[in-house]
């Protein structure tokens, strides 16, 4: 095999690898980023995507065959619903007693984790379960022989664009959006000029977790099923929010990019571990220089 | 988190060595014991909650099965058995602490227990100390005997040399590549695999790569498999990572068509996560599936069906825990006693006729002979038998693999 043909997989590998850390941080940049909630459950708004492919994969098996190779795309979907609206009633009934305390959102959310963990287990079983993915999803496209690209990886990197593309241009140019901005630099002036603050909390929230949402349907073309599988992504994630700037959108998308190619490079050239712990040095020392991440918004001190 | 898997260790140090079983300080004796005229109560140490439920609900259940046959044919002289559970909820310093509860508080006869080294780590201090009586299910890395524990699934050598040896036969593999997650059973297991490759196969390791628990992202590791093109690769990565690692091989075009691939760490229950699918035409080492062909295992795992549903799979571990209340059930018998001394006394050369793997034999070291067998994975999440060795001797501590 070709090192030229190597050389065009592994490419493949950096960014698909850049799309799934971006795909996961998205909600989180918005939650952590936009309006300082910790949200270490973030990982089980995942786990809730994950799930709703499972359940709407047995559901077409088993009352609607005609679905079958298209539930995929319903799933993705219904998880932004249900994953939503799971947020909607966590912040109104936690999070927004917590707005003024942000370090206690971490130990509440934490316990939440725990809590959405043991309730899946105790829901779907301890045991891992697999989503029928449509064989249309698990191939890979051959532009060469030797060149294989998986079809879940372009798949990644199509939602992953649409879905950026959408949070960018709802905070740049929706009513929304706006007001959102608006709360996020200056609550008390936000509200005196007439936003419901309240409102755009809850629905911020709401959003980063349909997001999350989202890339847990996603990942189960890529990754397992099961009570704590969103757990597996909550550290990376945190880890591409705060390298990337905690408040900026662009540095969360610069963050996952530098990471993800640091990581599928050094992969290359040694082993899975050190490629890890290499990579997470380099992070550590960025962030020592620059405490405030790739990207800092520029805030009146 | 690390769902299947095996076998977090958290220390390499044997407890100790052959030959030189500790001498219980403080045992209990049998009157002491939670005894009565009809009952016989025991003891079970699994994790109920927590990470590795995913795992040990399998070895709770087989393990109430036994227990259940055993009581309904009679029980054990005369005694039925009596189930104290106690959850060691994936959190090793709970392990032990349970543990002293059941021998110090419940003084129970014996305990079906942990699934992890690690847990098992944690309490073979507390039942050397109380000289309590532990079955340990899980196949792992060896490098430990107790006078203490019977460990009733595989040590490294027997789950790891015969399934290489079948590769060169009838693969013609010559160059292997090793892939695990990174804690001590993959790391112990895949150097006694590259001394038997290197020293009795003379064949070649290409690579050899470790990956966190939890990882999720093998599209490097593909890569480097399809720059190598090793015979085989021999995979033992665990948990979570298990499903990321077998889905991203197939979407990356490396399936059972143009790659060999054996491993040791995906039974029935891990496959049932990965999907069929996605792993169909691959191999796995391990003494046990559900699938054999045999009369004690096809009752065995009706019985399984019929009591924990129509749906439950049966993997290697579940297999070696239901095996566990019959070792203690023969030994006791042997023993005409239920004193700790004298089941242990009896327990070596003891032989189970009835197991579902076939047939099983308890060695000296504590541990059981046993075979192993190359299952090929199927679409249905199970596998087809297509080799089996003959009876291989346990040797927890092999000389010239260390």
């Amino acid at each position: 095999m070709g090192n030229l043909s190597i050389f065009a997989m592994q490419a493949f590998n950096g960014l698909s690898t850049f799309c799934v850390l971006l795909l996961m941080a998205l909600g989180l940049a918005i939650i952590f980023g936009q309006m300082g909630v910790i949200n270490m459950a973030h990982g089980e708004f995942l786990t809730i995507g994950a799930y709703t492919t499972y359940l709407l994969s047995q559901f077409s098996e088993r009352f609607a065959p005609w679905l079958l190779n298209s539930y995929f795309l319903v799933a993705i979907v219904v998880a932004f619903l249900l994953a939503g609206a799971l947020g909607l009633l966590v912040e109104h009934f936690m999070i927004r007693y917590l707005y003024k305390r942000p370090l206690d959102t971490l130990l509440a959310t934490w316990g939440l984790s725990l809590i959405m963990q043991q309730v899946f287990r105790s829901v779907f079983g301890a045991r891992e379960v697999s989503a029928t993915l449509p064989n249309w999803l698990m191939g890979s496209v051959k532009p060469t022989a030797n060149i294989d690209i998986p079809i879940n990886g372009l798949l990644l990197i199509g939602l992953t664009v649409i879905l950026t593309g959408i949070v960018f241009f709802g905070l740049l140019y929706t009513r929304l959006g706006v007001q959102v901005r608006a709360t996020m630099q200056n609550r008390a002036m936000a509200g005196a000029a007439g936003i419901n603050t309240n409102r755009v909390d809850r629905l911020t929230f709401a959003f980063g977790c349909g997001l999350a949402g989202i890339a847990g349907a996603a990942f189960t073309t890529i990754g397992s099923t099961g009570p704590t599988s969103g757990s597996l992504y909550i550290v990376d994630t945190f880890l591409v929010v705060v390298f990337g700037g905690a408040q900026s959108l662009l540095g969360t998308i610069a963050s996952a990019f530098s990471i993800a190619q640091m990581q599928a490079t050094t992969e290359f050239f040694m082993t899975g571990s050190m490629a890890k712990v290499l990579t997470l040095s380099a992070v550590i020392l960025i962030l020592m220089l620059r405490p405030q991440g790739l990207f800092a918004l520029k805030v009146r001190s | 988190m690390f769902l299947v898997g095996c076998n977090q260790a958290k220390a390499t140090s044997s407890t100790s060595t052959s030959g030189e079983a500790p001498k219980a300080a403080s045992g209990s004796p049998a009157s002491a014991m939670a005894i009565t005229d009809k009952e016989v109560t025991v003891g079970q140490l699994h994790s109920a909650t927590g990470t590795m439920a995913i795992s040990e609900t399998g070895s709770i259940e087989a393990e109430r099965l036994a227990i259940d046959q055993i009581n309904e044919s009679g029980g054990i002289l005369g005694h039925q058995i009596k189930i104290t559970q106690e959850d060691g909820a994936s959190d090793w310093p709970t392990f032990a602490e349970k543990a002293k509860k059941l021998l110090e508080q419940d003084h129970v006869a014996c305990v079906f227990g942990c699934w992890t080294s690690a847990s098992r780590k944690a309490v073979l201090p507390v039942f050397e100390k109380d000289n309590g009586l532990l079955y340990y299910p899980t196949f792992y890395e060896g490098l430990e005997q107790s006078k203490n524990v019977f460990y009733t699934g595989q040590e490294a050598t027997q789950q790891i040399l015969a399934g290489l040896d079948w590769l060169q036969k009838t693969k013609n593999a010559k160059t292997f590549f090793l892939i695990g997650s990174d804690y001590i059973w993959p790391r112990t297991s895949n150097k006694i695999a590259r001394k038997h490759i290197e020293n009795v196969l003379h064949g070649t390791v290409v690579g050899e790569e470790y990956y966190p628990l939890g990882h999720t992202q093998f599209g490097s590791l593909i890569n480097k498999i399809k720059a190598q093109k090793p015979d085989a690769v021999y995979a033992i990565i665990v948990g979570g990572s298990n499903v990321s690692f077998y889905k991203q091989l197939k979407a990356a075009g490396v399936t059972a068509e143009n790659q060999t691939l054996l491993t040791i760490s995906v039974t029935e229950d891990e496959l049932l996560g990965i999907g069929g699918e996605n792993m169909v035409g691959f191999y796995a080492a391990m003494k046990y599936f559900q699938s054999l062909d045999n009369d004690n295992n096809k009752k065995f795992v009706a019985a399984f069906k019929a009591k924990y549903g129509p749906k439950s799979v049966i993997g290697d571990v579940t297999q070696a825990a239901y095996l566990g209340p019959w070792l203690w059930k023969a030994a006791v018998e042997k023993a005409n006693s239920f004193e700790v001394d004298k089941v242990v006394a009896a327990s070596p050369g003891i032989e189970l006729t009835t197991a579902p793997e076939g047939y099983v034999k308890v060695h000296p070291n504590h541990h059981l002979w046993s075979k192993l067998r190359i299952g090929q994975a199927q679409l249905d999440g199970q596998y087809k038998v297509v080799y089996e060795s003959g009876l291989i001797e346990p040797n927890p501590f092999p000389k010239g693999y260390q």
